[in-house]
Protein backbone atom coordinates (compact mmCIF):
# COMPACT_ATOMS: atom_id res chain seq x y z
CA UNK A 1 0.00 0.00 0.00
CA UNK A 2 1.19 3.44 -0.49
CA UNK A 3 2.34 4.45 2.38
CA UNK A 4 2.12 8.02 4.12
CA UNK A 5 4.93 8.59 6.29
CA UNK A 6 4.36 10.14 9.53
CA UNK A 7 6.60 11.58 12.18
CA UNK A 8 6.63 10.06 15.97
CA UNK A 9 4.78 12.67 17.65
CA UNK A 10 2.17 12.39 14.94
CA UNK A 11 1.34 8.54 15.32
CA UNK A 12 1.65 9.36 18.48
CA UNK A 13 -1.26 11.91 18.34
CA UNK A 14 -3.58 9.81 16.44
CA UNK A 15 -3.28 6.47 18.42
CA UNK A 16 -4.35 8.80 21.52
CA UNK A 17 -6.64 9.71 19.72
CA UNK A 18 -7.99 6.69 18.67
CA UNK A 19 -8.12 5.68 22.76
CA UNK A 20 -10.46 8.78 23.02
CA UNK A 21 -12.86 7.69 20.64
CA UNK A 22 -11.83 10.43 19.01
CA UNK A 23 -9.78 10.54 15.47
CA UNK A 24 -8.10 13.20 13.83
CA UNK A 25 -10.87 14.25 11.96
CA UNK A 26 -13.61 13.93 14.58
CA UNK A 27 -14.81 10.81 13.49
CA UNK A 28 -15.41 7.83 16.33
CA UNK A 29 -13.56 4.73 16.37
CA UNK A 30 -16.35 3.17 14.28
CA UNK A 31 -17.90 5.38 11.65
CA UNK A 32 -17.01 6.05 7.65
CA UNK A 33 -15.76 8.86 5.96
CA UNK A 34 -18.76 10.51 3.97
CA UNK A 35 -19.92 8.06 0.54
CA UNK A 36 -20.68 9.29 -2.20
CA UNK A 37 -21.61 6.65 -4.79
CA UNK A 38 -23.35 6.39 -8.50
CA UNK A 39 -23.92 3.54 -11.17
CA UNK A 40 -24.47 3.38 -14.60
CA UNK A 41 -22.14 5.74 -15.78
CA UNK A 42 -20.32 3.84 -18.36
CA UNK A 43 -22.44 3.48 -21.63
CA UNK A 44 -19.92 1.06 -22.97
CA UNK A 45 -19.94 -1.46 -19.92
CA UNK A 46 -22.69 -3.53 -18.87
CA UNK A 47 -22.62 -2.34 -15.50
CA UNK A 48 -20.66 0.48 -13.91
CA UNK A 49 -20.22 2.76 -10.39
CA UNK A 50 -18.34 5.23 -9.16
CA UNK A 51 -17.78 5.24 -5.56
CA UNK A 52 -15.73 7.91 -3.61
CA UNK A 53 -14.65 7.06 -0.16
CA UNK A 54 -13.71 10.60 1.91
CA UNK A 55 -10.62 11.17 -0.66
CA UNK A 56 -10.64 7.91 -2.15
CA UNK A 57 -11.87 7.44 -5.29
CA UNK A 58 -12.83 4.24 -7.44
CA UNK A 59 -14.02 3.46 -10.90
CA UNK A 60 -15.55 -0.45 -11.65
CA UNK A 61 -17.30 -1.37 -15.11
CA UNK A 62 -18.63 -5.03 -15.72
CA UNK A 63 -18.53 -6.87 -18.89
CA UNK A 64 -20.11 -9.64 -19.80
CA UNK A 65 -19.22 -12.27 -22.06
CA UNK A 66 -19.44 -15.80 -23.60
CA UNK A 67 -16.72 -18.05 -22.55
CA UNK A 68 -16.76 -21.96 -21.67
CA UNK A 69 -17.62 -23.33 -17.99
CA UNK A 70 -14.59 -24.66 -16.28
CA UNK A 71 -14.99 -28.53 -16.20
CA UNK A 72 -15.85 -29.17 -12.73
CA UNK A 73 -19.07 -26.91 -12.77
CA UNK A 74 -20.69 -27.27 -16.23
CA UNK A 75 -23.56 -25.87 -15.49
CA UNK A 76 -22.01 -22.51 -13.92
CA UNK A 77 -20.14 -19.44 -15.39
CA UNK A 78 -17.83 -17.32 -13.39
CA UNK A 79 -16.66 -13.41 -11.92
CA UNK A 80 -13.44 -12.45 -12.72
CA UNK A 81 -11.91 -9.95 -11.22
CA UNK A 82 -8.95 -7.59 -12.02
CA UNK A 83 -7.81 -4.48 -10.18
CA UNK A 84 -5.79 -1.41 -12.05
CA UNK A 85 -4.12 0.81 -9.61
CA UNK A 86 -3.59 4.36 -11.84
CA UNK A 87 -0.69 6.28 -11.74
CA UNK A 88 -2.72 9.30 -11.24
CA UNK A 89 -3.59 7.81 -7.72
CA UNK A 90 -0.15 8.00 -6.44
CA UNK A 91 3.19 8.27 -8.18
CA UNK A 92 4.05 4.77 -6.41
CA UNK A 93 2.04 2.92 -8.99
CA UNK A 94 3.95 3.97 -12.11
CA UNK A 95 4.87 0.40 -13.69
CA UNK A 96 4.41 -2.54 -11.85
CA UNK A 97 4.35 -0.31 -8.58
CA UNK A 98 0.69 -1.01 -8.32
CA UNK A 99 0.72 -5.02 -8.38
CA UNK A 100 1.07 -5.73 -4.57
CA UNK A 101 -2.43 -3.31 -3.71
CA UNK A 102 -4.30 -4.73 -6.85
CA UNK A 103 -2.87 -7.91 -6.45
CA UNK A 104 -4.54 -8.06 -2.40
CA UNK A 105 -7.90 -6.21 -3.40
CA UNK A 106 -8.21 -9.05 -6.73
CA UNK A 107 -7.63 -11.88 -3.97
CA UNK A 108 -10.19 -10.65 -1.82
CA UNK A 109 -12.78 -10.07 -4.17
CA UNK A 110 -12.31 -13.16 -5.65
CA UNK A 111 -12.45 -15.46 -2.30
CA UNK A 112 -15.45 -13.47 -1.00
CA UNK A 113 -17.35 -14.37 -4.40
CA UNK A 114 -16.02 -17.80 -4.83
CA UNK A 115 -19.08 -19.10 -2.54
CA UNK A 116 -22.21 -20.51 -3.94
CA UNK A 117 -24.60 -18.71 -1.43
CA UNK A 118 -22.93 -15.00 -2.73
CA UNK A 119 -23.97 -15.36 -6.06
CA UNK A 120 -26.41 -18.15 -7.58
CA UNK A 121 -23.38 -19.01 -10.18
CA UNK A 122 -25.93 -21.34 -12.44
CA UNK A 123 -28.13 -18.52 -13.64
CA UNK A 124 -25.12 -17.07 -15.33
CA UNK A 125 -24.92 -20.52 -17.45
CA UNK A 126 -26.29 -21.27 -20.75
CA UNK A 127 -25.68 -24.38 -22.16
CA UNK A 128 -24.41 -27.03 -19.73
CA UNK A 129 -20.54 -27.74 -20.91
CA UNK A 130 -20.57 -25.32 -23.92
CA UNK A 131 -21.36 -21.82 -23.11
CA UNK A 132 -21.51 -20.04 -19.99
CA UNK A 133 -21.29 -15.74 -18.98
CA UNK A 134 -17.99 -14.82 -18.26
CA UNK A 135 -18.76 -11.67 -15.60
CA UNK A 136 -15.70 -9.66 -15.55
CA UNK A 137 -15.33 -7.05 -13.18
CA UNK A 138 -12.74 -4.65 -13.81
CA UNK A 139 -12.01 -1.62 -10.78
CA UNK A 140 -9.58 0.94 -11.23
CA UNK A 141 -8.18 3.40 -8.49
CA UNK A 142 -8.14 6.94 -9.54
CA UNK A 143 -7.25 8.40 -6.28
CA UNK A 144 -5.92 6.75 -3.02
CA UNK A 145 -7.15 7.83 0.70
CA UNK A 146 -6.82 5.12 2.47
CA UNK A 147 -9.39 2.10 2.88
CA UNK A 148 -9.34 0.78 -0.82
CA UNK A 149 -10.42 -2.27 -0.07
CA UNK A 150 -13.92 -1.50 1.09
CA UNK A 151 -14.65 1.12 -1.29
CA UNK A 152 -13.84 -1.41 -3.49
CA UNK A 153 -16.19 -3.84 -2.88
CA UNK A 154 -18.95 -1.44 -2.37
CA UNK A 155 -18.47 -0.28 -5.92
CA UNK A 156 -18.54 -4.01 -7.17
CA UNK A 157 -22.02 -5.03 -5.29
CA UNK A 158 -23.69 -1.65 -7.02
CA UNK A 159 -21.97 -1.99 -10.02
CA UNK A 160 -23.17 -5.67 -10.14
CA UNK A 161 -26.41 -4.51 -9.01
CA UNK A 162 -26.68 -2.11 -12.05
CA UNK A 163 -25.33 -4.85 -14.26
CA UNK A 164 -27.85 -6.10 -17.39
CA UNK A 165 -26.56 -9.46 -19.26
CA UNK A 166 -28.69 -9.36 -22.63
CA UNK A 167 -31.16 -12.14 -22.45
CA UNK A 168 -30.34 -14.54 -25.09
CA UNK A 169 -32.45 -17.03 -26.31
CA UNK A 170 -31.43 -20.24 -27.61
CA UNK A 171 -32.89 -22.08 -30.88
CA UNK A 172 -32.22 -25.19 -32.57
CA UNK A 173 -29.78 -24.67 -35.90
CA UNK A 174 -27.92 -26.84 -38.25
CA UNK A 175 -26.48 -29.99 -37.27
CA UNK A 176 -28.05 -30.50 -33.92
CA UNK A 177 -26.10 -27.42 -32.66
CA UNK A 178 -27.48 -25.02 -30.64
CA UNK A 179 -27.64 -20.83 -31.75
CA UNK A 180 -27.62 -18.46 -29.37
CA UNK A 181 -29.31 -15.06 -30.63
CA UNK A 182 -28.88 -11.81 -29.44
CA UNK A 183 -31.66 -9.67 -28.48
CA UNK A 184 -31.98 -6.36 -30.90
CA UNK A 185 -33.01 -4.21 -28.24
CA UNK A 186 -30.12 -3.30 -25.99
CA UNK A 187 -32.43 -2.48 -23.05
CA UNK A 188 -33.88 -6.43 -22.96
CA UNK A 189 -31.57 -7.34 -20.14
CA UNK A 190 -31.61 -9.72 -17.33
CA UNK A 191 -30.22 -8.52 -13.82
CA UNK A 192 -27.71 -10.63 -11.58
CA UNK A 193 -29.71 -11.15 -8.05
CA UNK A 194 -26.72 -9.37 -5.77
CA UNK A 195 -28.77 -9.47 -2.81
CA UNK A 196 -26.25 -11.85 -0.81
CA UNK A 197 -23.34 -9.88 -2.23
CA UNK A 198 -20.69 -8.93 0.57
CA UNK A 199 -18.97 -6.09 1.40
CA UNK A 200 -15.22 -6.17 2.51
CA UNK A 201 -14.82 -4.23 6.11
CA UNK A 202 -11.61 -3.52 7.15
CA UNK A 203 -10.80 -2.99 10.72
CA UNK A 204 -7.31 -1.58 11.51
CA UNK A 205 -5.99 -2.11 15.28
CA UNK A 206 -4.41 0.80 16.31
CA UNK A 207 -2.83 0.45 20.33
CA UNK A 208 -5.88 -0.84 21.99
CA UNK A 209 -8.75 -0.29 19.74
CA UNK A 210 -9.84 -0.77 16.35
CA UNK A 211 -11.11 1.69 13.57
CA UNK A 212 -13.06 1.15 10.57
CA UNK A 213 -12.25 3.41 7.46
CA UNK A 214 -8.55 4.32 8.24
CA UNK A 215 -7.08 7.18 6.09
CA UNK A 216 -3.81 7.08 4.47
CA UNK A 217 -2.38 7.96 8.12
CA UNK A 218 -3.90 5.92 10.09
CA UNK A 219 -2.81 3.18 8.26
CA UNK A 220 0.83 3.94 9.27
CA UNK A 221 -0.14 3.97 12.47
CA UNK A 222 -1.89 0.49 12.62
CA UNK A 223 0.34 -2.78 13.27
CA UNK A 224 -2.18 -5.35 11.79
CA UNK A 225 -5.68 -5.47 10.14
CA UNK A 226 -8.58 -7.73 9.57
CA UNK A 227 -10.68 -7.79 6.40
CA UNK A 228 -13.90 -9.60 6.52
CA UNK A 229 -16.63 -9.89 3.99
CA UNK A 230 -19.62 -9.30 5.42
CA UNK A 231 -23.41 -10.13 3.55
CA UNK A 232 -26.70 -8.30 4.38
CA UNK A 233 -27.73 -10.60 6.85
CA UNK A 234 -24.31 -10.41 9.16
CA UNK A 235 -22.75 -13.41 7.96
CA UNK A 236 -18.89 -14.22 6.95
CA UNK A 237 -17.80 -15.44 4.19
CA UNK A 238 -14.06 -14.71 4.08
CA UNK A 239 -11.66 -13.10 6.52
CA UNK A 240 -8.37 -12.30 6.40
CA UNK A 241 -5.37 -11.10 8.15
CA UNK A 242 -3.01 -8.05 7.07
CA UNK A 243 -0.19 -6.62 8.39
CA UNK A 244 2.63 -7.80 10.29
CA UNK A 245 1.48 -7.22 13.86
CA UNK A 246 -0.18 -9.59 16.14
CA UNK A 247 -3.62 -9.84 17.46
CA UNK A 248 -4.75 -11.42 20.07
CA UNK A 249 -7.98 -13.85 20.35
CA UNK A 250 -10.13 -11.34 22.50
CA UNK A 251 -9.57 -8.94 20.44
CA UNK A 252 -10.26 -10.78 17.55
CA UNK A 253 -14.03 -11.94 18.25
CA UNK A 254 -14.06 -8.08 19.24
CA UNK A 255 -13.36 -7.30 15.95
CA UNK A 256 -15.25 -9.84 14.50
CA UNK A 257 -18.35 -8.90 15.97
CA UNK A 258 -17.79 -5.12 14.76
CA UNK A 259 -17.31 -5.66 11.33
CA UNK A 260 -20.51 -7.90 11.42
CA UNK A 261 -22.47 -4.84 13.06
CA UNK A 262 -20.74 -2.65 10.16
CA UNK A 263 -20.63 -4.58 7.40
CA UNK A 264 -24.84 -5.03 7.98
CA UNK A 265 -25.13 -1.16 8.35
CA UNK A 266 -23.46 -0.26 5.22
CA UNK A 267 -25.90 -2.83 3.24
CA UNK A 268 -28.57 -1.23 4.55
CA UNK A 269 -27.34 2.24 3.51
CA UNK A 270 -26.20 0.78 0.19
CA UNK A 271 -29.66 -1.00 -0.56
CA UNK A 272 -31.46 2.21 -0.16
CA UNK A 273 -29.26 4.17 -2.16
CA UNK A 274 -29.37 1.77 -5.10
CA UNK A 275 -33.51 0.93 -4.72
CA UNK A 276 -33.83 5.11 -4.80
CA UNK A 277 -31.55 5.38 -7.96
CA UNK A 278 -33.37 2.28 -9.96
CA UNK A 279 -36.17 4.48 -9.36
CA UNK A 280 -35.38 7.54 -10.51
CA UNK A 281 -36.35 8.77 -13.98
CA UNK A 282 -33.85 8.93 -16.63
CA UNK A 283 -34.37 12.34 -17.92
CA UNK A 284 -32.41 13.28 -14.10
CA UNK A 285 -28.60 13.90 -15.33
CA UNK A 286 -25.70 12.17 -13.73
CA UNK A 287 -22.95 13.89 -12.45
CA UNK A 288 -20.33 11.36 -13.79
CA UNK A 289 -17.03 13.23 -13.79
CA UNK A 290 -17.95 16.83 -15.07
CA UNK B 1 -29.65 0.91 16.52
CA UNK B 2 -28.38 4.29 15.32
CA UNK B 3 -26.83 3.46 11.40
CA UNK B 4 -23.91 6.32 11.35
CA UNK B 5 -23.12 5.16 7.82
CA UNK B 6 -24.43 7.06 4.82
CA UNK B 7 -24.14 6.33 1.53
CA UNK B 8 -25.80 8.94 -1.09
CA UNK B 9 -25.55 10.19 -4.34
CA UNK B 10 -22.98 12.54 -5.55
CA UNK B 11 -23.77 16.43 -5.00
CA UNK B 12 -24.64 18.22 -8.30
CA UNK B 13 -23.57 21.94 -6.92
CA UNK B 14 -19.43 22.25 -7.10
CA UNK B 15 -18.27 24.49 -3.89
CA UNK B 16 -17.59 27.68 -5.84
CA UNK B 17 -16.08 30.39 -3.81
CA UNK B 18 -18.33 33.54 -3.69
CA UNK B 19 -15.02 35.59 -3.36
CA UNK B 20 -15.74 39.01 -4.66
CA UNK B 21 -12.80 39.54 -7.41
CA UNK B 22 -10.96 43.09 -7.00
CA UNK B 23 -11.19 45.10 -10.21
CA UNK B 24 -7.27 44.78 -10.46
CA UNK B 25 -7.29 41.18 -10.75
CA UNK B 26 -7.00 40.13 -14.10
CA UNK B 27 -6.75 36.27 -14.92
CA UNK B 28 -5.77 34.67 -17.40
CA UNK B 29 -5.51 30.77 -19.00
CA UNK B 30 -2.45 29.19 -21.15
CA UNK B 31 -1.87 30.03 -24.90
CA UNK B 32 -4.29 33.72 -24.48
CA UNK B 33 -2.38 37.08 -25.67
CA UNK B 34 -1.34 39.16 -22.77
CA UNK B 35 -0.32 42.06 -24.80
CA UNK B 36 0.25 42.51 -28.39
CA UNK B 37 2.53 45.57 -27.62
CA UNK B 38 6.28 44.58 -28.54
CA UNK B 39 7.69 46.84 -25.78
CA UNK B 40 6.73 44.65 -22.84
CA UNK B 41 9.93 41.96 -21.48
CA UNK B 42 8.75 38.73 -20.81
CA UNK B 43 8.90 37.90 -17.02
CA UNK B 44 7.98 34.45 -15.94
CA UNK B 45 5.09 32.23 -17.17
CA UNK B 46 5.17 34.23 -20.41
CA UNK B 47 6.56 33.42 -23.51
CA UNK B 48 6.16 34.34 -27.23
CA UNK B 49 6.47 32.97 -30.89
CA UNK B 50 10.07 34.71 -32.11
CA UNK B 51 9.71 33.31 -35.39
CA UNK B 52 6.57 35.66 -36.13
CA UNK B 53 6.37 39.00 -37.34
CA UNK B 54 3.79 40.17 -34.31
CA UNK B 55 5.75 40.03 -30.75
CA UNK B 56 2.09 39.15 -28.91
CA UNK B 57 2.86 37.93 -25.75
CA UNK B 58 1.47 34.89 -24.70
CA UNK B 59 0.62 33.15 -21.41
CA UNK B 60 2.06 30.06 -20.47
CA UNK B 61 0.29 29.40 -16.53
CA UNK B 62 -3.37 29.44 -15.47
CA UNK B 63 -3.30 32.55 -13.22
CA UNK B 64 -2.92 36.59 -12.33
CA UNK B 65 -1.09 38.79 -14.50
CA UNK B 66 1.21 41.23 -13.05
CA UNK B 67 3.11 44.01 -14.35
CA UNK B 68 5.66 46.01 -13.15
CA UNK B 69 6.35 49.03 -15.27
CA UNK B 70 7.69 47.08 -18.46
CA UNK B 71 7.38 43.82 -17.02
CA UNK B 72 4.95 41.42 -17.31
CA UNK B 73 4.81 37.68 -15.54
CA UNK B 74 1.97 35.72 -14.74
CA UNK B 75 1.64 34.44 -11.35
CA UNK B 76 0.44 31.07 -11.14
CA UNK B 77 -2.72 30.23 -8.88
CA UNK B 78 -1.98 26.36 -8.67
CA UNK B 79 2.23 26.14 -8.22
CA UNK B 80 4.17 24.56 -5.96
CA UNK B 81 5.98 26.44 -3.67
CA UNK B 82 8.87 29.44 -4.03
CA UNK B 83 10.55 30.37 -1.48
CA UNK B 84 11.56 33.84 -0.28
CA UNK B 85 14.01 34.60 2.39
CA UNK B 86 12.42 34.97 5.78
CA UNK B 87 9.57 32.78 5.04
CA UNK B 88 8.58 30.25 7.70
CA UNK B 89 8.08 26.72 6.54
CA UNK B 90 7.05 23.30 8.20
CA UNK B 91 8.87 20.28 6.41
CA UNK B 92 8.85 17.16 6.75
CA UNK B 93 12.32 15.08 7.24
CA UNK B 94 13.14 13.25 3.79
CA UNK B 95 16.50 11.95 4.33
CA UNK B 96 19.16 12.32 6.30
CA UNK B 97 22.66 13.00 4.84
CA UNK B 98 26.12 14.10 5.99
CA UNK B 99 25.87 16.86 7.75
CA UNK B 100 22.62 17.88 6.60
CA UNK B 101 19.11 16.92 6.24
CA UNK B 102 16.68 16.87 2.95
CA UNK B 103 13.32 18.43 4.34
CA UNK B 104 10.17 17.75 2.01
CA UNK B 105 8.69 21.42 1.35
CA UNK B 106 5.81 21.04 -1.20
CA UNK B 107 8.41 22.95 -3.82
CA UNK B 108 10.36 21.82 -6.51
CA UNK B 109 13.43 20.97 -5.21
CA UNK B 110 14.03 19.27 -1.57
CA UNK B 111 15.17 21.97 0.72
CA UNK B 112 17.96 21.14 2.69
CA UNK B 113 18.79 21.90 6.63
CA UNK B 114 22.41 22.32 7.05
CA UNK B 115 23.93 20.48 10.84
CA UNK B 116 25.06 24.03 11.22
CA UNK B 117 21.48 25.34 11.32
CA UNK B 118 20.34 23.75 14.26
CA UNK B 119 20.18 24.31 17.59
CA UNK B 120 21.89 21.59 19.10
CA UNK B 121 21.67 20.86 23.51
CA UNK B 122 24.43 22.15 25.40
CA UNK B 123 23.96 25.84 23.99
CA UNK B 124 23.81 27.68 20.65
CA UNK B 125 27.60 28.29 20.37
CA UNK B 126 28.54 24.87 20.67
CA UNK B 127 31.21 23.68 18.37
CA UNK B 128 29.83 20.76 16.22
CA UNK B 129 32.02 17.74 16.67
CA UNK B 130 32.30 14.16 14.51
CA UNK B 131 29.91 12.77 17.07
CA UNK B 132 27.00 15.25 16.36
CA UNK B 133 27.27 14.21 12.99
CA UNK B 134 26.96 10.38 13.71
CA UNK B 135 24.24 11.28 15.76
CA UNK B 136 22.63 13.40 13.73
CA UNK B 137 19.31 10.52 13.33
CA UNK B 138 18.65 11.19 17.27
CA UNK B 139 17.63 14.79 16.79
CA UNK B 140 16.21 14.32 13.19
CA UNK B 141 14.98 10.91 11.35
CA UNK B 142 12.88 10.74 8.33
CA UNK B 143 9.61 11.46 8.65
CA UNK B 144 9.70 14.02 11.51
CA UNK B 145 8.22 17.37 10.93
CA UNK B 146 10.00 20.48 11.58
CA UNK B 147 9.15 24.60 11.34
CA UNK B 148 11.88 26.45 9.93
CA UNK B 149 12.78 29.69 8.24
CA UNK B 150 14.28 29.88 4.86
CA UNK B 151 17.51 31.51 5.36
CA UNK B 152 18.81 31.39 1.60
CA UNK B 153 17.31 30.65 -1.49
CA UNK B 154 19.84 29.07 -4.30
CA UNK B 155 20.19 30.20 -8.01
CA UNK B 156 17.75 26.55 -8.93
CA UNK B 157 15.27 27.43 -6.32
CA UNK B 158 16.74 24.71 -3.82
CA UNK B 159 16.00 26.62 0.02
CA UNK B 160 18.08 26.57 2.57
CA UNK B 161 16.88 26.19 6.17
CA UNK B 162 17.63 26.91 10.06
CA UNK B 163 15.64 26.29 12.97
CA UNK B 164 18.56 28.74 14.95
CA UNK B 165 15.62 30.00 17.13
CA UNK B 166 13.31 28.54 19.84
CA UNK B 167 10.26 29.27 17.98
CA UNK B 168 11.18 26.37 15.26
CA UNK B 169 12.24 23.51 15.63
CA UNK B 170 10.85 19.64 15.96
CA UNK B 171 7.50 19.43 16.40
CA UNK B 172 5.16 17.94 18.98
CA UNK B 173 1.84 16.38 18.93
CA UNK B 174 -0.65 17.39 16.79
CA UNK B 175 -2.01 17.78 13.30
CA UNK B 176 -0.68 18.39 9.67
CA UNK B 177 -3.29 19.98 7.31
CA UNK B 178 -1.73 20.55 3.32
CA UNK B 179 -3.52 23.12 1.55
CA UNK B 180 -2.28 24.86 -1.56
CA UNK B 181 0.58 27.47 -0.89
CA UNK B 182 -1.01 30.54 -2.66
CA UNK B 183 -4.03 30.13 -0.26
CA UNK B 184 -1.88 31.71 2.78
CA UNK B 185 -1.73 35.14 3.00
CA UNK B 186 1.28 36.78 3.48
CA UNK B 187 1.26 38.61 6.69
CA UNK B 188 3.90 39.89 9.21
CA UNK B 189 3.37 37.14 11.49
CA UNK B 190 2.39 33.38 10.87
CA UNK B 191 1.94 31.79 14.10
CA UNK B 192 -0.58 32.27 16.06
CA UNK B 193 -2.21 31.39 19.27
CA UNK B 194 -6.15 31.30 18.28
CA UNK B 195 -8.54 32.09 21.71
CA UNK B 196 -10.01 28.94 21.68
CA UNK B 197 -6.73 27.37 23.24
CA UNK B 198 -4.82 26.21 19.82
CA UNK B 199 -1.41 27.17 18.12
CA UNK B 200 -1.35 27.15 14.15
CA UNK B 201 1.48 27.97 12.40
CA UNK B 202 0.09 29.02 8.87
CA UNK B 203 3.42 28.14 6.83
CA UNK B 204 4.03 29.67 3.54
CA UNK B 205 4.44 26.20 1.71
CA UNK B 206 1.01 25.13 2.65
CA UNK B 207 1.74 23.22 5.13
CA UNK B 208 -0.24 23.99 8.31
CA UNK B 209 0.30 22.81 11.88
CA UNK B 210 -2.20 22.62 14.98
CA UNK B 211 -1.63 22.16 18.19
CA UNK B 212 -2.26 23.17 21.83
CA UNK B 213 -0.89 26.28 22.89
CA UNK B 214 -0.63 24.62 26.37
CA UNK B 215 2.07 22.08 25.38
CA UNK B 216 3.70 24.99 23.55
CA UNK B 217 4.81 26.60 27.42
CA UNK B 218 7.67 24.01 28.08
CA UNK B 219 9.38 25.17 24.78
CA UNK B 220 11.56 27.54 26.14
CA UNK B 221 13.72 25.27 28.59
CA UNK B 222 16.60 25.99 26.18
CA UNK B 223 17.44 22.21 25.17
CA UNK B 224 17.15 23.20 21.54
CA UNK B 225 13.28 21.89 20.84
CA UNK B 226 14.43 18.49 20.48
CA UNK B 227 12.54 16.50 23.01
CA UNK B 228 9.19 15.93 22.09
CA UNK B 229 6.18 15.32 24.72
CA UNK B 230 4.61 12.21 24.43
CA UNK B 231 1.54 12.59 27.27
CA UNK B 232 -1.83 12.15 25.64
CA UNK B 233 -2.95 16.05 24.65
CA UNK B 234 -6.22 16.84 26.78
CA UNK B 235 -9.88 16.06 25.09
CA UNK B 236 -11.13 19.21 25.20
CA UNK B 237 -7.72 20.29 23.51
CA UNK B 238 -8.18 17.74 21.02
CA UNK B 239 -11.27 18.64 19.97
CA UNK B 240 -10.64 22.52 19.13
CA UNK B 241 -7.65 20.84 17.04
CA UNK B 242 -9.16 18.83 15.02
CA UNK B 243 -12.48 21.24 14.48
CA UNK B 244 -9.67 23.64 13.67
CA UNK B 245 -8.47 21.14 11.27
CA UNK B 246 -11.82 20.57 9.14
CA UNK B 247 -12.59 24.13 9.73
CA UNK B 248 -9.05 24.65 7.41
CA UNK B 249 -10.25 21.90 5.34
CA UNK B 250 -13.64 23.62 4.35
CA UNK B 251 -12.30 26.89 3.43
CA UNK B 252 -9.52 25.14 1.14
CA UNK B 253 -11.71 23.54 -0.40
CA UNK B 254 -13.91 26.61 -1.58
CA UNK B 255 -10.12 28.56 -2.08
CA UNK B 256 -10.52 31.12 0.70
CA UNK B 257 -7.85 32.77 1.57
CA UNK B 258 -6.32 31.58 4.69
CA UNK B 259 -4.88 33.81 7.63
CA UNK B 260 -5.80 34.25 11.56
CA UNK B 261 -9.32 36.08 10.92
CA UNK B 262 -10.68 33.73 8.67
CA UNK B 263 -9.51 30.47 10.16
CA UNK B 264 -11.36 32.03 13.26
CA UNK B 265 -14.14 33.27 11.94
CA UNK B 266 -14.90 29.84 10.59
CA UNK B 267 -14.06 27.95 13.98
CA UNK B 268 -16.64 30.05 15.54
CA UNK B 269 -19.14 29.37 12.59
CA UNK B 270 -18.72 26.13 12.83
CA UNK B 271 -19.28 25.82 16.87
CA UNK B 272 -22.80 25.14 16.86
CA UNK B 273 -21.98 21.35 14.56
CA UNK B 274 -20.38 18.97 16.33
CA UNK B 275 -16.71 18.19 14.42
CA UNK B 276 -17.38 15.16 12.06
CA UNK B 277 -20.48 16.77 10.39
CA UNK B 278 -17.98 19.44 9.28
CA UNK B 279 -16.57 16.95 6.59
CA UNK B 280 -20.19 17.15 4.81
CA UNK B 281 -20.82 19.88 1.77
CA UNK B 282 -23.65 21.21 3.00
CA UNK B 283 -22.18 22.25 6.40
CA UNK B 284 -18.84 22.88 4.49
CA UNK B 285 -20.38 25.47 2.09
CA UNK B 286 -22.40 27.26 4.84
CA UNK B 287 -19.88 27.62 7.26
CA UNK B 288 -17.94 29.37 4.11
CA UNK B 289 -20.59 31.31 3.45
CA UNK B 290 -20.68 32.79 7.09
CA UNK B 291 -17.02 33.07 7.04
CA UNK B 292 -17.36 35.23 4.09
CA UNK B 293 -20.19 37.52 4.90
CA UNK B 294 -18.19 38.10 8.65
CA UNK B 295 -15.12 39.42 6.45
CA UNK B 296 -17.08 41.07 4.12
CA UNK B 297 -18.55 42.95 6.74
CA UNK B 298 -15.07 43.81 8.36
CA UNK B 299 -13.42 45.04 5.32
CA UNK B 300 -16.73 47.24 4.28
CA UNK B 301 -16.67 48.87 8.14
CA UNK B 302 -12.77 49.38 8.00
CA UNK B 303 -13.04 50.55 4.26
Amino acid sequence: MAKAILGDSEKWFIVHGVQDDFRTDGRSCESYRHIELETGILSNTHGSARIRLGSSELLVGVKVELGTPKPQRINEGWLEFHVDCSPNAHPVFQGRGGKELSDNICSMLTRVYRNNTVMDLEALGVIPQKHCWVVHVDVLILECGGNLIDAASIAVKASLYNTGIPNISLTDGDEGEVEINLPDDPEDVKHLKTINCPVLVTLSKIGNRHIVDATDEEECCCSASLVMGVTRRGHTVGVRKMGGGSLDPESLTEMIDSGKKIGRQLHISLDKLLKIEAGMSEDIKQTGYL
Amino acid sequence: MNNSIVIRLPSKKRLNAQVPLSSNSFLITPGSVITEDADYMRGHGTYTNDDEEDHKLYASVAGVVERINKLVCVRALKTRYNGEVGDIVVGRIKEVQQKRWKVETNSRLDSVLHLSSVNLPGGELRRRSAADELTMREYLKEGDLISAEVQQVHTDGMLSLHTRSLKYGKLGQGCCVTVSPSLIKRRKNHVHNLSCGVTIILANNGYIWINSTAVDGTKTTGDGGFVVDTEPVQMDDREAICRVRNCILCLSRSSVMLYDTSVLYAYEASLQYQVKELLLDEIATEIVDQTLSLLERESSGNG
